[in-house]
């Protein structure tokens, strides 16, 4: 906007400002009719859905699967968007600063006098597409499925002590939450994290639990597992190395 | 004063009837005690004019529902504060069994504790979904732009600080949803470029999650965040009333000079 354009609004403005009414009452009442239902919605929603809560946190185990509250589910979906490892922190952290630098920064790049929607063709297209991307992102989110637990068949050589330690493994697998961001045969989401099916064909098994132990980042760490229930742990390494 | 906008003439005391003496009944004393005290106050802090200012400036016309959503924001807001108050109360940042402890006694035992958590907890989607909405309203109304730039700067610095605010609350209840979900959320966070691993060391109180983690989210949830809400809404408010609330992009000013010269004419 040039200056003849912003003097130009001044003066359209101001005299639809006079032509207007007080802001008390008149929009106070609205104000306050809009806040009576917004603290009524409120009330509804805590008398209908509550407040659970879960077991106590152990942060040697998650039985519950890493759930953001939903209105984060955007953000992490676009984690499960980006699938190679190389590019996670550009999903993390690079996709939020650059919306987040371009909301920021919009009145200074957008500078044309008109305000009308339909005559903003581009500001209102990439609005609502925005707002699709992130609703459609969201419900992904919301839907991906949350299983505890792997179907997977344990390979027909295991006999013995190493097939219960197979199957202690698996139960491990299904309780620490694996599956929030790891495909394993048929269960888990494919991604943020990488496909777990075959992960021992490309790195052996104390490689596995080096992982595990110093995962790369946002994957939680396995450390405490390992120190305060190493059996567990041990099951969980064995039962991933056999993945072939 | 001309600057002040007027009082509406609803609001103005009617004149006192010519010939009624001295006021004598009970209510008219109370009254007038009233506005004595209230002059007391002007005389001291001249807030009457603020106030004028404020209440009686002019909204264009054409303002439809759409225009409530900061105001209804900011109400939700202060339905977190005050829930907020009453679970602190009773909240203790334990980790070692304290924290979910406490938040079981409250949703289990304290006289009406699992709804005033209920609200808490709902509350912080409604204000989030709240807080997008008068974005759109004011990104499709094209009103962030000319004068009102800076008042945009400060809604999404609120934005991220209401986005703050449900990151660090999710943690305190302290089940085992909220370990892991923030787990995850500071390991995001420890990706960062530059000062990714630094703001993750910040906000776990070293480089694993330990004793003291939880008393910092509590902090930056209940002390640090919402005083610079307050602040920052402050601030939005000011501006809002300074530039006045955006008129509707369809309207256009009705031009009085074509009459006028048509007039003149005649």
């Amino acid at each position: 906007m040039n200056q003849a354009e912003k003097e130009q609004y001044l003066r359209e403005y101001n005299i639809l400002k006079s032509q207007g009414k007080p802001f008390f009452p008149y929009a106070v009442a609205k104000d306050s009719i809009m806040a009576v239902f917004v603290l009524v919605v409120i009330i509804v929603l805590s008398i209908i859905l509550g407040a659970e809560l879960g077991p106590k946190a152990d942060p040697t185990t998650t039985t519950y699967v890493p759930r953001p509250e939903w209105y984060f589910f955007f953000l992490f979906e676009v984690l499960r968007v980006v699938k190679p490892p190389a590019l996670t922190p550009f999903a993390t952290i690079g996709v939020p600063t650059i919306a987040m630098i371009l909301l920021f920064l919009l009145p200074f790049y957008d500078r044309s006098p008109e305000r009308r929607p339909e005559r903003r063709p581009i500001a209102t297209t990439a609005g609502i597409l925005t707002i699709a991307a992130m609703a459609y992102l969201t419900f992904l989110g919301a839907s991906a499925g949350s299983p505890n637990q792997v179907d997977l068949k344990a390979p027909k050589d295991l006999h013995g002590t190493a097939l219960a330690q197979f199957n202690a493994g698996k139960l491990v697998v299904g309780q620490s939450g694996c599956l929030a961001c790891h495909k394993i045969g048929e269960n888990g989401n494919d991604g943020p994290g990488p496909e777990l099916t075959h992960v021992a064909r490309d790195v052996p098994q104390n490689a596995i639990a080096q992982t595990l132990r110093n995962p790369t980042a946002p994957m939680p760490s396995f450390k405490r597992l390992a120190t305060q229930q190493p059996q567990k742990f041990k099951a969980l390494v064995f039962f991933l190395g056999q993945l072939k | 004063m001309r600057l002040l906008p007027p009082i509406p003439d609803r609001l103005k005391p009617a004149p006192k009837r010519p010939g009624t003496a001295a006021p004598q009944k009970p209510l008219e004393l109370v009254q007038e005690a009233g506005i004595s005290a209230v002059d007391w106050i002007d005389e001291r802090t001249s807030l009457s004019g603020g106030l004028r200012w404020l209440l009686f400036r002019k909204v264009p016309k054409g303002t439809n529902w759409f225009y409530t959503l900061g105001s209804a924001t900011l109400f939700a807001f202060l339905s977190q504060a005050v829930t907020g108050v009453f679970l602190a109360m009773y909240y203790r940042p334990d980790v070692a069994g304290g924290a979910y402890e406490s938040v079981r006694y409250i949703t289990n035992y304290a006289f009406l504790g699992e709804f005033v958590r209920g609200m808490h907890k709902w509350g912080s989607s409604v204000m989030v979904i709240l807080v997008f909405l008068h974005m759109a309203r004011t990104f499709f109304f094209g009103a962030y732009k000319y004068p009102r730039e800076l008042n945009w700067v400060i809604g999404v610095t609120l934005l991220i600080l209401t986005m703050v605010m449900s990151f660090t609350g999710y943690l305190l209840p302290f089940d085992q949803r909220a370990y892991w979900a923030t787990i995850v959320g500071v390991n995001i966070n420890g990706t960062g470029p530059l000062i990714g691993p630094y703001l993750s060391d910040f906000l776990r109180a070293g480089p694993e999650f330990g004793a003291t983690t939880l008393s910092r989210f509590y902090a930056i949830h209940m002390l640090l965040v919402p005083g610079l809400i307050a602040a920052l809404v402050g601030a939005h408010l000011y501006l809002v009333a300074k530039l006045g609330t955006t008129a509707p992009p369809w309207l256009k000013a009705e031009h009085k000079e074509p009459e006028l010269e048509a007039k003149a004419k005649a």
